[in-house]
């Protein structure tokens, strides 16, 4: 068998893709299920009213959506430049580490600067830091082609051990009685609430506005455009006058703030400090995010929401039926490769081998 | 000869799309014999190999070995028939020994003992034969070029080939090397081996081939016997009729082209990795003028192309555009309006995934004329999609680029239909200088009038025009001057009357003063007045 490129991908193929990819996952899920010895209609039911069912189900995954969304966003601005960014994880853990030297190292005394600006500041220093750990690999790719899937990815151990040290170190709460746990961000600094007794919190504005901005850079400007082009052809891209290394770095700090923005909704929207257990691989998700949103913007959104509530139903579900939550990630997991199958169908058609005749 | 012929190739016809790359060809190779394939680029060579090694199916026509014929489209039957080839790039594993390289492909992925040692005495055997030194440990990345090119030869021979294609086997070689494989060559004929040896240059195939068979555009022109050929007849074979006189020269502009001239290079230089050398050349091309740089594929054009389309600088010598020296860099050229046609419109010269629209402004991305709205947007760079609509729409238009909408991705038109879109794109601002790289390659007749057409304009409104081009009855329909370029030197840069069929084949072949002494021939007939 080999694989033939379509002509024109069919309207029909594209909406039913992602239909039958969802289909043919709850179908192999299902398996697993009924294996674990678990009534698998009521199963699903209970993953589908854990996760969206209620009031409380909805913020919940809302929450949990917010750092997957920005996540998303860094994983799928970097690729769509083929910028392999594997390094969102520790880009978040560099991200929530800045927000907390900003917002909380100084006792309480906010330096002596207004809470509005040190908010700013705090904002603006975990996209920095997020954005520095990514131009250093990027920069490294550009001028000595160093593969940046390994540098960006050996960098998340990195960061991780460097967040453990300054929890340890310089960073770590006297009053936590001996758990690596940072200082906290002054309250004031701390995001708002969105709903009445939820733990839904503006971070998730910040998410959304995120994506409706790379939405329009990649709609309207130039920059949108030089970061598609760099990605499918740079031979052509720089034929074309566009600075191939300059795009590149560009995308890096995109990338990279976005994956520390998340850092810093988490740390300002839920936790309030650093821990190192704070994100369960948020990086790494949202790998598997940008993948199941085609790398769209808007997209990544709504597969960030899907994921978050499979995570958090799946989290209620088992507590109910005996089904061990990990069944969640094995939807992910299962979801992407339907969904990457579904596209690549899309595009391509199977054929029988037969001697090339061309 | 008396002997049955060990291949029989006849009536062989192959099509792509409009091109017709194999046009009924017969013939036939005995044991003992060098049968040589002489043509210029795309003239058919490598279809006819690519057919009698079934790499391709041929539309009509049969492949005949040892009296056997062979089913169309199999290599496995070719290779089991006797038919080995040594493929001008290298298909060997890098990172394997030599060995392990011979042995790809010889065993059966289920068989658990492997046949290293008797391969490995089989390979010692050929080796010591036909003295092929060669160390069965030695790794493929740690070879030269020519012992890379052995071990190929005696991939073949191991597998236990009767039959030797070799598809330009010196291209990659020094002429030491080169020496040394004619004869390694000649004792595999006394062997009785029977090879057909792919060339473009004359003075090789006068030196080891029986006989030679010339292609043009598919078509066999000349099929002689070695001895009764001589190199002026080949290459006016190969060059074929051109067309004379040449419009061009036919109807110059008023007063002829004048003025300082608007590309120069003085005494350039280069020699980079990956790039073919450029050696002190020195060309200039006035308003109102096309030089055309003829020349056989890898002789240097691609790195003239590149230093002109402002990606490589210089790193000897003057280049200056416009009387300017051009920083490094495409878009300060682009910025400097000189239009660049590149050799390979889908790798290069757009960007296949994007929209006919986006494609348009792809080169300007940075020109205030593309966006829009006020000082901040203009600073964030907010593209004026109906602005970059309407200019795609203009190329469309005026350069007849069929297609369906300006949204659809660019790499789904045909190959004319993108080229017709970059020549558009290009001289859409009326460009003073044009570098115009391979314009028509593989385009169909039309697009290339058309092509042709607009450069001839752009040259009357006044526009310098350096064209490179492999294809010499373009070259002559439309250049005013034609210079050679071989082994990355260019001869001086005569008017095309100047220029007849045998002379330019002979420059092309190396045949000339400009031609480095290692390579060079003895017969100079015809070339004098070709001199840098």
């Amino acid at each position: 068998m080999r694989l033939e490129r379509r002509e024109t991908a069919s309207r029909t193929a594209l909406v039913l893709a992602p239909l039958a990819a969802i289909g043919v996952t709850l179908l192999v899920c299902a398996l697993l299920v009924a294996w674990a010895g678990a009534p698998v209609g009521r199963t699903y039911l209970l993953l589908l009213e854990g996760g969206f069912g209620s009031r409380f189900a909805l913020t919940e995954t809302l929450t949990r959506a917010t750092p997957l969304i920005l996540t998303g966003l860094a994983v799928a601005v970097a690729f769509r430049a083929r910028l392999f960014n594997i390094g969102a994880e520790g880009q978040f853990y560099a991200g929530a580490l800045a927000a907390v030297a900003v917002g909380g190292l100084h006792q309480g005394t906010g330096f002596g600067l207004p809470d509005s600006l040190l908010y700013g500041l705090m904002v603006l220093a975990a996209m920095g830091a997020g954005a520095l750990l990514l131009i250093v690999p990027a920069w490294l790719k550009t001028r000595l082609a160093v593969d940046e899937v390994v540098t960006t990815l050996l960098l998340n151990f990195v960061a991780l051990l460097f967040v453990s040290a300054m929890l340890d170190g310089p960073m770590k709460d006297p009053t936590a009685l001996g758990w690596p746990q940072s200082v906290a961000i002054k309250p004031e600094l701390e995001f708002g609430r969105l709903l009445e007794r939820s733990r839904l919190h503006s971070g998730f504005l910040w998410a959304i506005g995120a994506a409706l901005v790379l939405q329009w850079i990649n709609r309207a400007t130039a920059l949108g455009f030089e970061m598609s082009a760099v990605g499918s052809n740079p031979r052509a891209a720089s034929f074309l006058g566009m600075r191939v290394s300059a795009v590149m770095l560009k995308t890096a700090v995109i990338s990279g703030a976005l994956a520390g923005l998340a850092g810093a909704a988490e740390v300002a929207g839920r936790t309030g400090y650093v821990t190192l257990d704070m994100s369960p691989g948020y990086g790494y998700t949202g790998i598997v995010i940008a993948m199941l949103a085609g790398l769209s913007p808007l997209r990544v959104v709504v597969a960030a929401i899907f994921v978050a509530g499979i995570l958090v139903g799946a989290d209620s579900m088992s507590r109910v039926v005996g089904v061990p939550n990990y069944i969640a990630d094995v939807i992910v997991a299962v979801s992407l490769l339907t969904m990457l199958v579904a596209s690549l169908l899309v595009q391509y058609r199977l054929r029988p081998s037969r001697p090339t005749g061309t | 000869m008396q002997t049955e012929p060990v291949l029989r190739l006849q009536g062989v016809t192959k099509r792509f799309g409009a091109l017709l790359a194999n046009d009924d060809i017969s013939l036939s190779l005995h044991a003992g014999e060098v049968l040589a394939l002489l043509g210029e680029n795309g003239a058919g060579k490598s279809t006819l190999v690519s057919i009698l090694f079934g790499h391709y199916v041929a539309d009509a026509g049969t492949v005949e070995a040892f009296g056997k014929r062979l089913p169309p489209g199999d290599t496995r039957a070719a290779l089991a028939a006797g038919i080995g080839m040594v493929h001008q790039h290298f298909t060997l594993a890098e990172n394997l020994t030599v060995l392990e390289n011979v042995m790809l492909g010889l065993e059966p992925l289920w068989r658990l003992r492997s046949r290293r040692q008797a391969v490995r005495e089989q390979l010692l055997r050929a080796a010591s034969a036909y003295g092929l030194q060669v160390d069965p440990a030695a790794r493929v990345a740690s070879l030269s070029v020519g012992e890379r090119q052995r071990v190929e030869i005696l991939k073949a021979l191991v597998r236990g080939s009767r039959i030797l294609i070799l598809d330009e086997p010196t291209a990659v070689l020094t002429p030491q090397e080169s020496e040394s494989l004619f004869m390694t060559l000649e004792k595999f004929t006394a062997s009785g081996l029977a090879l057909v040896f792919i060339s473009h240059k004359l003075d090789e195939v006068m030196r080891v081939s029986d006989r030679i068979v010339v292609l043009k555009h598919g078509r066999m022109v000349l099929q002689a016997r070695t001895a009764d050929a001589t190199k002026a007849s080949l290459a006016e074979a190969m060059v074929g009729n051109l067309a004379q006189p040449a419009p061009s020269t036919a109807a110059p502009i008023a007063g002829g082209p004048a003025g300082q001239p608007l590309i120069e290079l003085e005494r350039v230089s280069m020699t980079r990795p990956g790039h073919a050398a450029l050696r002190d050349v020195s060309l200039a091309v006035l308003p109102g003028e096309i030089l055309a740089i003829a020349g056989v594929a890898g002789n240097g054009q691609q790195s003239l192309a590149r230093l002109l389309s402002g990606e490589l600088a210089p790193q000897h010598g003057r280049l200056r555009v416009g009387g300017k020296r051009l920083p490094v860099g495409a878009r300060h050229w682009i910025d400097a309006g000189v239009a660049r046609i590149p050799e390979d419109r889908l790798e290069t010269g757009v960007i296949g995934d994007a929209s006919l629209a986006d494609n348009a402004a792809a080169h300007r991305l940075r020109d205030p004329a593309m966006l829009r709205g006020g000082w901040l947007a203009r600073r964030l760079g907010v593209l004026d999609r109906d602005r970059i609509r309407s200019e795609a729409d203009r190329i469309v238009r005026s350069f007849d680029v069929r297609h369906v909408s300006l949204s659809q991705p660019i790499r789904t038109l045909s190959g004319g239909n993108v080229q017709k879109f970059i020549v558009g794109r290009e001289l859409a601002r009326e460009p003073a200088v044009i570098v115009a790289n391979q314009p028509t390659w593989g385009l169909d007749i039309g697009a290339v009038a058309f092509v042709h057409q607009q450069l001839m304009q752009a040259r009357r409104r006044g526009a310098a025009v350096l064209l490179i081009s492999e294809d010499l009855e373009e070259i002559f329909a439309i250049a005013d001057r034609i210079a050679v370029m071989y082994d990355g030197r260019l001869s001086a840069g005569m008017p095309t009357a100047q220029w007849d069929a045998a002379r330019i084949g002979l420059a092309m072949a190396g045949d000339s003063p400009a031609a480095t002494p290692a390579t060079m021939g003895q017969g100079m007939q015809g070339t004098e007045g070709i001199g840098t």
